[in-house]
């Protein structure tokens, strides 16, 4: 408890360095709030001023005994308060110039005598006594741990009720909010006067340039300085510009604004007049207002810079406190005064994170005692839960790996608690801010633009206004850029957001308009979103949804579409009730539809539905949601609703039912309630987004056969053939090429693509494409080139080379698919060819042979990878080639160690088409062939197997070539083919027992050993057939 | 008596927007309200007091200074008080207007001394109450007249430190909300479904 304190004292103690009665202005400050606090003590806390301290604080006192007057027994030297102790002891005893007081109200008294001389017996107080919490409420108060300590005192207070205990715990909580109020106001003071050096502005730049380059995610383009010559004080200003305190010069390229040029002080940031372009001269002129560092800079000139930085924030703040720390612990050339103060800084950092946290668990509990502190806390191990299930979820969205949690499980899961189940059943893992960001308050201290100002007066009317002046202060809130991050923290800052909410839940109509529409636009802000839920929001919302008022409704659907971008708001929408009331707006456009009705109200009742779907598109991340979204009889109405031809309407009611498409039973009802036509239809239009989310509507439902069908003969494959000619729009290439995958796993489909020359386009985005897009694209042509005039057309297209290519991947699904399609490819002998000339079957191999080991242990991720290379391997014995033919055996030989492996090739056939080889008069490929057989022999009823599929007879003949190698793999061969006593009576009646019995003799002990072994085998048949016959 | 009185109050509707019988209607009303209202039967119209308590009872409206300057939009030939025609005409907007006749009601409403213009002074008297009274009158007076500058600045378009009707409709054209800036004026959307009612006979 009173660590903190004990903390600031010394902090304070360390502030007078060189302990003479100097006050530096900071120190000033913090006396004079500890004075006034003591000092109205005694009118404030009467009970608590009556507390005696376990020690008394003992000073020298400039003091004269004969200042003090009524309540105290003065003589010359000494005074004694009346107030005594249950002991008798007076609180307060002066012996010129030693004093001790034991209570608040005496030390209270004291400064009220003192009047002017206060502040100086206060600090000759505190000097003299470094560690005054620990005298006052005695040491188990001030080494308790931070962590823990509310428990132990809560613990405390409820165990012993003595009355004297409760008031030790009140003193000692109205010390630390003093203490508390006593850090943040020295924080403001000292944050003022903190301003920029070259190393904290270099670490800024570098930490920038670390979370710059091209793409969305990146808080900029680029950030460069304009010279790269560093002087040795830190600066890159030319010398006659670091008089004025410059420091350097930064070219900045942010995505939405053209290329700022920057210069960056001690006394802050601004624009300056740029560069000019012929000679290179820098223009120094000031053309900005000055803002204390970079990042607030570029967040006031570039709105995709905050945007992506509040995305960023976790990351980025991390490291930019710990720059911001480094050079104050290592001050090198600051003002006297420096030392002091940063040493103040940096304890400030940890102490306020601390204590800040503290004082806001203690607030909870007192304000709200159990839910609040529940959830929190609840909260946090959700959160880590969450991680842990996102990882595993790493597949991603568009080339899902791993199986979808199977139907019982996910009820099972249902069935469990309510945490879990939320977990678990939330399907989008990707484009999702699901950590909270920590909560940004503006600085009290940053220069505060204008606009907050100006926006805290409009917020003083809000509340105190009638309806007149609350619409006219809204009107005017809204000519704000709200989409500035300035505007919307300001507004929740100044206590805005309270305000809002709270005309939601008034009666009057515009004012609720008005209030949505201003949350509707600073909704966009995540943190905002967030404040939002927290201030009980999204109920009041779910209400308005009920209202008579179109465009309530409307503005009140899009705003939750906006806020339920999380987790916890989309199961708060739901346990409200909102997705009912949601899917009740889709109904509008149908129920008023009258061919009565004029056009004017069709609008608005299209803008409603289109609200409506809006935000149960946003609703739909999360599985629970799904269910509710079809409990409710929602698809019947998106269905409806996907016949109209208002395309800002089509987008989020496809971009709903796509989101639902995960689930078994939407699939099933989306069939039921036709809409693939529409779906269909829809790909033709013009709206790109439109067309996207049709595609993807597409590929998340065409896993059935009927759906394929229903696409073809709605003539769906013909559009999606045509988009895939534009290949800019990077998302909707994506969906195309996966819902073009989809379809052609049935044959037909795979038909009509080569008739739209889909293929060949196919195979021209095989290179230069994001995996996302890829893993689609060879998926579709492994399904395409089960189909030999396509397998063909991808021989002929050159596009074998790009796939073997993809070979060394590491995507998981990627080399799935590749080696599917390679392997269907393979089918073909001139693909096979070229296949092998190409190295594909090494590359395969290799590939093969690297997630061996893990097989076993990482079993689905890479079974279904080793299958479709079985499958490959497999296949290429169909191959013409001879050479590539031995290759294959070798390779089956190897593969065929491994037992999963041996059963995985018998299932796909390997037998009859290596029996189907044994008649070739090529000595290398006996050899592997007959080593391959042997192999082979291992598993199963192979054996039996190679006998039916006549492989027996060819094989003795091997026994007469020339080759030694040859030799020894069929008697090994033979050897292993004679454990069936078919086999062996073939083995017999081909005469092979005669060529055995002249190896027997052979110097290769292989060799002997595998002929002895056939020979004997064969000869203990004949021993038992005789035995058989004479018994 | 009743049936020529509704024809040639239909007559004058010119564009009609309600139907014959709900103007019948309207009018039978008109009448009872007179009867319950006026002591001295030589009146046939409805006094301002007699009309405000109706705008109150059954628009709930509250601001007495609206109040009066509804009652002189009502009034269209300024004798003070609102006949049966002027009653029918002016309930048409209020109840059935199009967006353009509630825009002109409004800024009839609004200016009141009849210059075509809403000056910085009128506004400030019909926003006088519009703040709760804060710690000083001063405070309040502030306040009020930064709202004048916002409205001003949000609609005032040519700058002349005055609202003309162009102005008006320009800035409520932007923005449904600034139709009723200045205070309610017409019955809100709820009472105004209620109301409905009322014309259907079933008052």
């Amino acid at each position: 408890m009173g660590v903190a304190l004990t903390r600031s004292a010394q902090w304070t103690a360390a502030g007078y360095g060189t302990r003479t009665l100097e006050i530096t202005p900071l120190n000033e400050v913090i006396l004079k709030e500890i004075a006034m606090f003591v000092e109205s003590f005694i009118y404030k806390h009467p009970q608590e001023a009556k507390y005696v301290f376990v020690e008394p604080l003992e000073w020298k006192t400039n003091l004269d005994p004969s200042a003090f007057e009524s309540g105290y027994i003065v003589s010359e030297t000494t005074v004694k308060s009346e107030e005594v102790d249950k002991d008798g002891q007076p609180l307060l005893f002066l012996s010129v110039p030693h004093i001790k007081i034991r209570s608040l109200g005496q030390l209270s008294r004291l400064l009220l005598i003192a009047k002017d001389r206060k502040l100086k017996e206060a600090q000759a107080c505190i000097k003299a006594n470094r560690d005054p919490v620990t005298k006052i409420l005695g040491l188990d108060y001030n080494t308790v741990k931070e962590d823990t300590s509310t428990v132990n005192i809560l613990d405390k207070i409820t165990k012993d009720e003595d009355p004297e205990s409760e008031i030790k715990m009140k003193v000692g909580m109205l010390l630390k909010q003093l203490d508390l109020y006593l850090l943040n106001h020295s924080l403001k003071r000292i944050s003022l006067q903190i301003c920029l050096n070259p190393t904290t502005v270099k670490n800024h730049i570098e930490l920038l340039k670390h979370f710059s380059g091209k793409g969305e995610q990146t808080v900029l383009e680029s950030i460069d300085y304009t010279s790269d010559y560093e002087f040795s004080n830190g600066c890159r200003a030319p010398p006659w510009r670091q008089i004025h305190g410059e420091i350097c010069y930064v070219l900045v390229k942010p995505h939405d604004v053209e290329t700022l040029c920057v210069t960056c002080s001690t006394e802050g940031v601004f624009l300056n007049g740029g560069k000019t372009e012929d000679e290179g001269e820098i223009n120094y002129e000031r053309k900005s207002e000055m803002y204390k560092d970079l990042v607030t800079f570029l967040k006031e000139k570039s709105a995709k810079f905050s945007e992506n930085m509040s995305k960023q924030d976790i990351r980025f703040t991390e490291e930019w406190k710990k720059e911001n720390e480094e050079p104050k612990e290592v001050p090198k050339k600051e003002e006297a005064d420096a030392l002091p103060k940063a040493f103040l800084a940096s304890s400030k950092n940890i102490l306020e994170k601390n204590q800040i946290n503290f004082g806001k668990i203690q607030m909870t509990k007192r304000l709200e005692p159990t839910l609040n502190w529940k959830a929190t806390v609840d909260f946090k191990k959700h959160k880590s839960l969450l991680r842990n299930t996102q990882e595993k979820k790493h597949g991603g969205r568009l080339g899902r790996s791993g199986p979808p949690v199977s139907p019982g499980r996910a009820q099972l899961v249902r069935k469990s608690a309510e945490k879990i189940e939320e977990i678990l059943s939330d399907s989008s893992s990707e484009n999702e801010e699901d950590e909270e960001p920590p909560d940004r308050r503006q600085e009290a201290n940053a220069d505060l633009p204008s606009e907050y100002w100006q926006i805290q007066k409009l917020v003083k009317y809000l509340k105190g206004g009638n309806q007149t002046a609350t619409v006219i202060a809204l009107r005017s809130m809204k000519d704000f850029n709200l989409a500035q991050e300035t505007c919307q923290l300001a507004i929740r800052d100044v206590g805005g957001l309270e305000v809002l909410i709270n005309l939601l839940d008034t009666d009057e109509v515009k004012c609720k308009i008005g209030s949505l529409k201003i949350l509707k636009e600073i909704s966009h802000n995540p943190q905002i979103r967030r404040n939002i839920v927290d201030l009980g929001g999204l109920p009041v919302m779910v209400n308005i949804l009920d209202s008579p008022h179109k465009s309530l409704k409307c503005l009140a659907a899009e705003t939750i579409a906006n806020v339920a971008k999380f987790r916890r708001a989309r199961r708060a929408v739901r346990h409200h009730g909102g997705i009912t009331k949601l899917v009740a707006l889709l109904d509008c456009a149908q129920s008023s539809a009258k061919p009565a009705q004029s056009s004017l109200y069709d609008a608005r009742d299209v803008e409603v539905a289109r609200c409506g779907a809006l935000a149960l598109w946003s609703c739909s991340k999360s599985n629970a949601n799904k269910e509710a979204i079809r409990q409710a009889g929602g698809i019947p109405l998106l269905a409806h609703l996907l016949k109209t031809s208002h395309e800002n309407m089509l987008i989020p009611v496809v971009g709903t039912l796509q989101e639902c498409a995960s689930e078994e039973n939407y699939r099933a009802a989306i069939k039921a309630e036709r809409i693939i036509e529409n779906l269909v239809k829809n790909l033709n239009s013009e709206n790109e987004q439109l067309q996207e989310q049709c595609a993807m509507a597409i590929y998340q439902c065409a896993e059935d056969k009927e759906t394929r069908d229903l696409v073809r003969l709605h003539g769906g494959l013909k559009p999606l053939a045509s988009l895939l000619n534009n290949t800019d729009n990077k998302e909707r290439l994506a969906a195309v090429t996966g819902a073009i995958w989809k379809c052609s796993i049935s044959k037909e489909n795979a038909t009509k693509f080569r008739e739209y020359e889909a293929i060949e386009t196919l195979v021209g985005l095989l290179t230069d494409q994001p995996e996302e897009v890829l893993v689609n694209v060879v998926g579709a042509l492994g399904e395409c080139c089960q189909e030999y005039e396509n397998r063909v057309l991808v021989r002929k297209c050159g596009g074998l080379q790009p796939l073997v290519n993809l070979l060394v991947g590491i995507n998981q699904t990627l080399l799935v698919n590749v080696t599917k399609a390679v392997g269907a490819c393979a089918v073909e002998p001139e693909s096979m060819m070229i296949i092998d000339r190409l190295d594909g079957v090494r590359l395969l191999w290799s590939l093969l042979k690297n997630p061996h080991p893990d097989v076993k242990a990482r079993c689905w991720r890479n079974g279904s990878l080793l299958v479709g290379g079985l499958e490959l391997i497999v296949n290429l014995l169909k191959s013409d080639n001879k050479e590539v033919l031995a290759s294959v055996c070798a390779a089956i030989t190897n593969i065929a160690k491994d037992q999963e492996n041996l059963a995985a090739i018998t299932d796909l056939g390997v037998v009859p088409l290596l029996s189907k080889l044994a008649n070739t008069n090529n000595d290398k490929l006996r050899r592997h062939l007959a080593e391959a057989i042997s192999r082979c022999c291992m598993w199963g009823r192979n054996r039996v197997a190679f006998g039916e599929y006549k492989a027996v007879a060819p094989l003795v003949r091997y026994l007469k070539s020339n080759d030694a190698n040859v030799h020894r793999a069929t008697a090994q061969a033979l050897y292993q083919l004679s454990e069936d006593a078919d086999n062996c009576i073939t083995i017999h009646e081909n005469g092979a027992v005669k060529l055995l019995l002249g190896m027997i003799g052979s110097s290769d002990q292989d060799l002997q050993e595998a002929a002895a072994g056939c020979i004997s085998n064969i000869r203990r048949l004949a021993l038992a057939i005789d035995k058989a016959r004479y018994t | 008596y009743q049936s020529h009185c509704t024809k040639s109050i239909g007559d004058g509707l010119g564009r009609q927007c309600f139907k014959k019988s709900e103007v019948e209607c309207l009018i039978r009303l008109f009448h009872s309200l007179v009867e319950r209202a006026n002591v001295r039967l030589n009146n046939f119209g409805l006094d301002r007091n007699a009309f405000r308590a109706i705008l109150h009872s059954v628009f709930g409206m509250t601001d007495d200074m609206l109040m009066n300057r509804v009652f002189f939009a009502f009034d269209k030939d300024n004798d003070n008080c609102i006949n049966a025609k002027e009653w029918v005409k002016g309930l048409s907007v209020f109840l059935r207007g199009t967006f353009e006749e509630k825009l002109k009601f409004c800024f009839e409403v609004y200016y009141l001394n009849g210059d075509g213009y809403i000056s910085q002074e009128e506004i400030f008297d019909m926003l006088k109450n519009s703040l709760h009274q804060q710690s000083s009158e001063e405070e309040t007076d502030e306040g009020i007249r930064e709202l004048v500058d916002i409205t001003l600045k949000k609609m005032d378009y040519d700058n002349d430190g005055k609202i003309s009707f162009a102005d008006f409709e320009k800035a409520v054209k932007e923005d449904k909300l600034l139709l009723e800036v200045f205070g309610p004026c017409l019955p809100e959307a709820k009472v105004e479904c209620q109301q409905l009612k009322l014309v259907k006979g079933t008052f």
